[in-house]
């Protein structure tokens, strides 16, 4: 079998796989995992919202080693892959961002309670969204891949100074409404099948988006040749 | 760090002082929409009344912070002009020298506004500060060091781009935000006094921010002016 | 004393150096002729350190690029952009690239050099005040601060007033006979023909001819140049 074709079988079945796991995790969510107290059904929202969060920190941690990868080998793969987990990091973070208030509103009757995990998110999906603006502002892709990575780096090391500064702020200027969270050990089961089946998105997703990104590289390789 | 070393930090940071010693650009401009910004805040807040003690840390480092990116775009916007940005990378010396220099002079600059603004936002204010004025001084000068810290390299970062000095603004506050966090819960409890937080965490989580900035800036400048 | 091998540079799609060999003994004069585009400012940037390679290898006195500080302290570059400091003095802005390198130049020294370039009684003016010849001599007198071995000009004449023009072919002339390696860009074939060793054309990013002085006349140059632009 070609690369190419492997390539495109290997993709099917993790698409697959990602679809099952999925409808498993949707299962799992709404049917199987308890009823919550004092939030009801409402609370299965947290089954999404918080692999969406985890897997949003595991994209920006594979943004950080591309970065670190492609500053040691000026390999433009490692870019490639730079710009894919970056992408899709923002996108989980806006899943965050969303579910966030969307939970909030009916239990805390404010869309946004600036706890410290919504806070977090939302200064990392800042930082995420000024890596995806600088590279919409250098044309020369040499250059592009060269100061992002860079950027790519300064977002992460910053990131768990954020967290931190955010926290005992938060610590001085306590607020009412607590984070949510808590898991009983009935919920945990869906919580896990939750977590697999987002990381199986996420490495589909970025499966894809390194591939798009490749075949785009290779079209500016070959132009190189005609111009 | 050699003594050599030392002395062509001090070379280019003279060099900047000097050029700012002549045309004073970086301070009026500094100086004038630091005095806007709180001008601003106090209409903003209209609303606070008596309380407005309270809220002038926060007014304080807002203006800091957004008259000290104008600071911050000079110290490179300086150097485009004329192609000086090449000078600077034919000159055979550990490009990282050129980011401490550059650090310094700005962190100078910044300080030298902030005092003005600071004394401009006590009159608007009505505020009295003797005893504090050490306690202010530190903070200022830690916070400000900070800033510069990781607002120099993104500011070369951003200088080469489309958007030039538009750039800054949005990659640098997701950026420092915590040492903007840490400065204005400092200058609360330097300010009115709550034994909330302490000066201690502050202080030290805005030095370290600055340690590690210093260092990962130091070594990723060589990636970031070159074509 | 430098060794190019399979030198390529690509701003994205477009190809400035396409795979570019070239080895320059010591104290060779190397005058580098070509078209608009044809690759040689990007080259010439490059070797300087201004740019990096996309791909191949450069080696400088036997050591790799990227160099490290000493490496690069041997190359001198001149491009038509000056990277002068407006605002400074002619005597600050040397003072500042001499001390900026660790050189030990004194202000009597500086003096001296900014009257061989025929400064000498306008070194305390700002920069901005001068002509555009003068502000290129000043940029002459900070590239041979160093008295680098390794001379990078990018068509160092263009806009060069005459006591300029006069400074730097003695110079030339005199570094020639000091044994120090120069590649320069110029578009006049004849002041290329009579400074150089060696006359080399780069088109569409590659060597596409070397011609040594010993083996030819200017006319015979001029011969083989001209027929490579008609081909293209």
């Amino acid at each position: 079998m070609t690369d190419q074709k492997r390539q495109a079988a290997f993709d099917s079945i993790l698409g697959v796989l990602v679809l099952v796991a999925m409808v498993a995790a949707l299962y799992m969510a709404f049917l199987q995992a308890p009823r919550e107290k004092t939030m009801g059904d409402l609370q299965r929202i947290f089954y999404f919202h918080v692999p969406s969060a985890v897997m949003g920190i595991l994209a920006f941690a594979v943004n950080f080693g591309a970065s670190v990868m492609f500053l040691i080998k000026k390999d433009r793969r490692w870019d490639n892959l730079a710009l894919s987990a970056g992408e899709i990091g923002v996108v989980f973070m806006s899943i965050v961002l969303i579910t966030g208030p969307i939970w909030a509103k009916p239990v805390w009757f404010v869309w946004w309670t600036w706890s410290p995990r919504l806070t977090s998110s939302l200064i990392l999906w800042m930082l995420y969204v000024a890596y995806l603006l600088i590279r919409t502002y250098v044309p020369d892709p040499g250059r592009r891949a060269m100061v992002s990575a860079v950027f790519g780096i300064i977002a992460f090391v910053d990131a768990p100074i954020v967290w931190f500064s955010i926290r005992w702020w938060r610590d001085i200027h306590p607020s009412p409404m607590l984070e949510t969270g808590g898991l009983s050990p009935a919920m945990r089961p869906a919580f896990y099948v939750c977590v697999a089946a987002f990381l199986t998105l996420f490495l589909y997703v970025v499966r894809r988006r390194y591939f798009l990104e490749s075949a785009r590289h290779e079209v500016e390789l070959l132009e190189r040749k005609i111009f | 760090m050699q003594v050599g070393m030392l002395a062509k930090i001090w070379a280019v940071f003279r060099k900047d002082l000097l050029i700012e010693v002549r045309t004073k650009d970086s301070l009026n401009a500094m100086l004038f929409f630091g005095i806007v910004v709180l001008v601003i805040f106090h209409f903003a807040l209209a609303g606070a009344g008596d309380s407005i003690r309270q809220v002038v840390p926060g007014v304080l480092w807002a203006a800091f912070a957004f008259s000290g990116t104008l600071g911050l775009n000079r110290i490179f916007a300086v150097e485009k002009e004329n192609n000086c940005l090449e000078g600077l990378l034919l000159i055979p010396v550990d490009r990282g020298v050129i980011y401490l220099g550059k650090m310094l002079a700005v962190t100078l600059f910044m300080l030298f506004a902030e005092c003005i603004i600071f004394i401009f936002c006590l009159v608007f204010f009505n505020l009295t500060v003797w005893e504090k004025l050490p306690w202010l001084a530190l903070i200022f000068f830690v916070g400000t060091l900070g800033f510069a810290a990781a607002g120099t390299l993104l500011s070369a970062i951003s200088i080469n781009t489309r958007m030039r000095e538009t750039l800054l603004p949005l990659i640098l506050f997701p950026v420092v935000l915590p040492v903007l966090v840490n400065a204005v819960e400092a200058t609360n409890v330097a300010l009115n006094g709550t034994a909330d937080g302490g000066l201690e965490l502050p202080l030290t989580i805005m030095s370290v921010f600055t340690i590690i900035f210093v260092t990962i800036s130091y070594v990723l400048f060589e990636y970031v002016l070159e074509d | 004393m430098i060794e190019v091998r399979g030198l390529a540079k690509y701003f994205g799609r477009f190809s400035a150096l396409r795979d570019l060999n070239l080895d320059v003994p010591r104290g060779e004069f190397i005058a580098i002729f070509g078209r608009n585009g044809a690759g040689k400012t990007t080259f010439l940037r490059i070797l300087a350190g201004l740019s990096r390679p996309s791909a191949g290898s450069i080696k400088i006195g036997g050591k790799s690029m990227p160099m490290s500080e000493d490496g690069r302290g041997m190359i001198g570059y001149l491009s038509h952009g000056t990277s002068l400091y407006g605002d400074l003095t002619a005597l600050e802005n040397l003072r500042f690239f001499s001390r900026v390198q660790g050189l030990p130049s004194t202000d009597a020294d500086l003096r001296a050099r900014l009257k061989q370039v025929g400064l000498a009684g306008r070194e305390e003016e700002p920069v901005r005040n001068y002509s555009r010849g003068m502000q290129q001599r000043l940029a002459i007198a900070r590239a041979f601060l160093r008295d680098p071995s390794i001379l990078l000009l990018d068509e160092p004449f263009a806009g060069l007033d005459q006591p300029g023009t006069k400074f730097l072919v003695n110079r030339l002339q005199e570094d020639r006979s000091r044994g120090k390696t120069c590649l320069m860009v110029v578009h006049d074939v004849q002041l290329g023909y009579m400074l150089a060793d060696r006359l080399v054309v780069i088109d569409r990013g590659i060597i596409a001819l070397d011609f040594a002085k010993s083996s030819g006349s200017l006319g015979q140059f001029q011969e083989s140049y001209g027929v490579l632009v008609q081909e293209n």
